[in-house]
């Protein structure tokens, strides 16, 4: 016989517990680790926190394992807002197929991708086999941050699995598709970044002019497509003229 | 018509900025803002704005500039500081001084100088009607590392033309007659968390016990600190979570970082604790080789002290009066003016 789950056996305070995060924010943590299930219940979390509308909550910001509130002080204070949001139900984790599944267009290897043979040395495997690994891979957006635009892809093989290079680059092109550990991404913006570059894609990620302004959204799939340098080129193209619409494939 | 500031000298860092970007976290956006909430809001007063008017910050000296289109209203404030006005009159050019703290009246073809910020590396510099730059995700912040907000995304360069907001400014200028003081004591109050049990005892002993320096990586993003190094009993890495604005990340070195306005949205560092939002602004006017300490409080105290902070800004900007005779003009130019009302425009005609 199948026991009766405890009416509060999802209730948040049961499942997270809460650390302080100065006098303006507080952190809902959920565990350690990069786990869909985890991941699952902090974008959950948020949602039910934005439907909620408790008074005084600024903006949430989800990451792996943990969601960071920001409040206002002068309107709230945090053992209330803990003290509420610790009765919210977050049901059952589900850890759905994403509803969609982005294309990325990339060039692998060469300039575009200058750690790709590194990689394939380190890993023991030859460079196609790591461009075939990667590509072959169903990625989810865990997180977006860092910078405007990028997602956190995870998660990575484990044979792909490396440390962060040792000394960040100071320029890493906007466009570089990356790894590092279980993660992948792509760097929306030129930026200082300590992942082993793969490959490039020259798909937008950010456009501070669109709501919302990021191309992914949590939950979404991702999947990156090898291409050549002339498909490459004439994709950076359609991109500039602003008449490419980014692949999609049909998620569930 | 409308009023432009055409820039003739930039300053080291000089940037829009208002109360900050919020809303965008979850898509990786910073908030951005002034580093100086309180010379935000206290330079917004000064002329007649809202509290989260867009402004220039100006980092360790001002820029220098013209008015162009009309006459501006302007006022300093988070700094002590020398502003000359220098206008074209009869017999040639002249040029008048004036403190920060205070509003003041710039005819159009004014020449304005803002000299080296004192007592704190980030002043604000507002203008009657804000500066009118276009609202990115609802702010008119300067994202530095992103490239979008105030102009272009980027510092004021020379030949730059900083429309002003309408809204002409009514009635006489108004000074703070008892400026905060900027004196800095060496502390910052922190929450500790989230990530304190990444550190041994020892380690945050070490960091609430011992005194740090401002290095020479100082910028908007984050304030490098020199000292001791803080003992892990972990590892520096964590699974990255959300940031904070006051977040103190430790890397592999040890060595904290004060994560100030335009820090990361997430980062995979441990963070030993958090200035407390009453401390930012002060955190914010630091510049290299100054020292500090860390003391800790409970989120409660933080949120009272932050509402003692809102006490003393509303205190001051209730304490705003009239500007009175400034000591530097000359008695012809005093006898010309409204003492009364205290209406002194820079630059009236003798």
């Amino acid at each position: 016989m199948v026991a009766t789950p405890s009416p509060d056996q999802n209730r948040l305070g049961r499942l997270a517990r809460f650390l302080g995060v100065g006098d303006t924010a507080f952190a809902i943590e959920f565990g350690t680790g990069i786990d869909p299930v985890l991941n699952a219940r902090v974008h959950r979390a948020a949602a039910l926190i934005r439907e909620a509308t408790f008074p005084g909550v600024v903006e949430t910001v989800p990451s792996f394992r943990s969601l960071l509130v920001h409040y206002d002080p002068l309107a709230t204070g945090a053992a209330a807002l803990q003290e509420a949001m610790a009765g919210l139900d977050l049901g059952e984790a589900v850890v759905s197929a994403p509803e969609r599944v982005w294309v990325i267009p990339t060039l692998y290897g060469g300039e575009a991708g200058p750690d790709l043979d590194e990689v394939a040395r380190a890993t023991g495997l030859s460079p196609a086999e790591v461009v075939a690994r990667h590509a072959d891979t169903l990625f989810r957006v865990y997180v977006q941050g860092f910078l405007p635009g990028f997602a956190y892809l995870g998660v990575l093989p484990p044979e792909l699995e490396l440390p962060r290079l040792t000394t960040p680059r100071v320029r890493v092109p906007a466009g570089s598709v990356a790894i590092a550990q279980r993660m992948s991404g792509v760097y929306p913006v030129e930026s200082p970044g300590g992942w082993r570059l793969i490959g490039n894609t020259p798909l937008r990620f950010f456009d501070h002019a669109m709501t919302p302004p990021t191309l992914f959204a949590p939950g979404d799939g991702v999947r990156f497509r090898p291409v050549e340098a002339g498909e490459h080129a004439a994709i950076r193209a359609a991109v500039a003229r602003g008449d490419y619409a980014p692949e999609q494939e049909a998620g569930r | 018509m409308s009023a432009r500031l055409l820039v003739t000298q930039p300053g080291p860092q000089t940037t829009v900025q208002d109360l900050g970007r919020v809303g965008a976290q979850a898509y990786g956006v910073p908030v951005c803002g002034a580093l100086d909430m309180v010379a935000l809001r206290l330079a917004n007063a000064l002329v007649g704005n809202e509290p989260g008017a867009a402004a220039l910050e100006c980092r360790l000296i001002g820029p220098a500039f013209t008015v162009e289109g009309g006459p501006v209203r302007l006022a300093l404030a988070g700094a002590e500081a020398t502003i000359q006005v220098t206008c074209e009159v009869a017999r040639g050019d002249e040029t008048r001084s004036y403190p920060a703290w205070r509003a003041i009246d710039v005819p159009e073809g004014a020449g304005v100088r803002i000299g080296t910020l004192r007592g704190s590396g980030a002043a604000v510099l507002a203008v009657a009607g804000g500066f009118d730059v276009p609202v990115v995700l609802n702010s008119r912040a300067t994202d530095l590392k992103g490239g979008f907000g105030g102009l272009g995304g980027r510092a004021l360069t020379a030949g730059d033309r900083l429309p002003v907001g309408t809204g002409a400014p009514e009635g006489p200028c108004l000074e703070l007659p008892r400026p905060p003081s900027l004196a800095f004591d060496g502390m910052l109050r922190v929450v500790p968390g989230p990530q304190d049990d990444a550190f041994t005892q020892d380690g945050l002993a070490t960091f609430l016990g011992s005194t740090y320096r401002v290095s020479r990586e100082a910028d908007r993003m984050g304030i490098r600190l020199e000292g001791a190094p803080l003992a892990f009993h972990t590892s520096a890495d964590i699974t990255s979570d959300g940031i904070a604005t006051g977040a103190i990340q430790v890397p592999g070195s040890g060595l904290p970082i004060v994560l100030l306005a335009d820090h990361q949205t997430v980062g995979g560092y441990a963070k030993i604790a958090t200035v407390i939002s009453a401390d930012l602004p002060r955190a914010g006017r630091l510049t290299p080789g100054a020292e500090l300490r860390f003391r800790a409080v409970s989120v409660t105290e933080a949120e009272e002290a932050r509402r003692a902070l809102e006490r003393e800004i509303a205190a001051l900007v209730a304490s705003l009066t009239p500007v009175r005779a400034a000591a530097e003009i000359d008695l012809a130019a005093l006898y010309a003016t409204n003492l009364i009302s205290g209406v002194v425009t820079a630059c009236d005609p003798e």
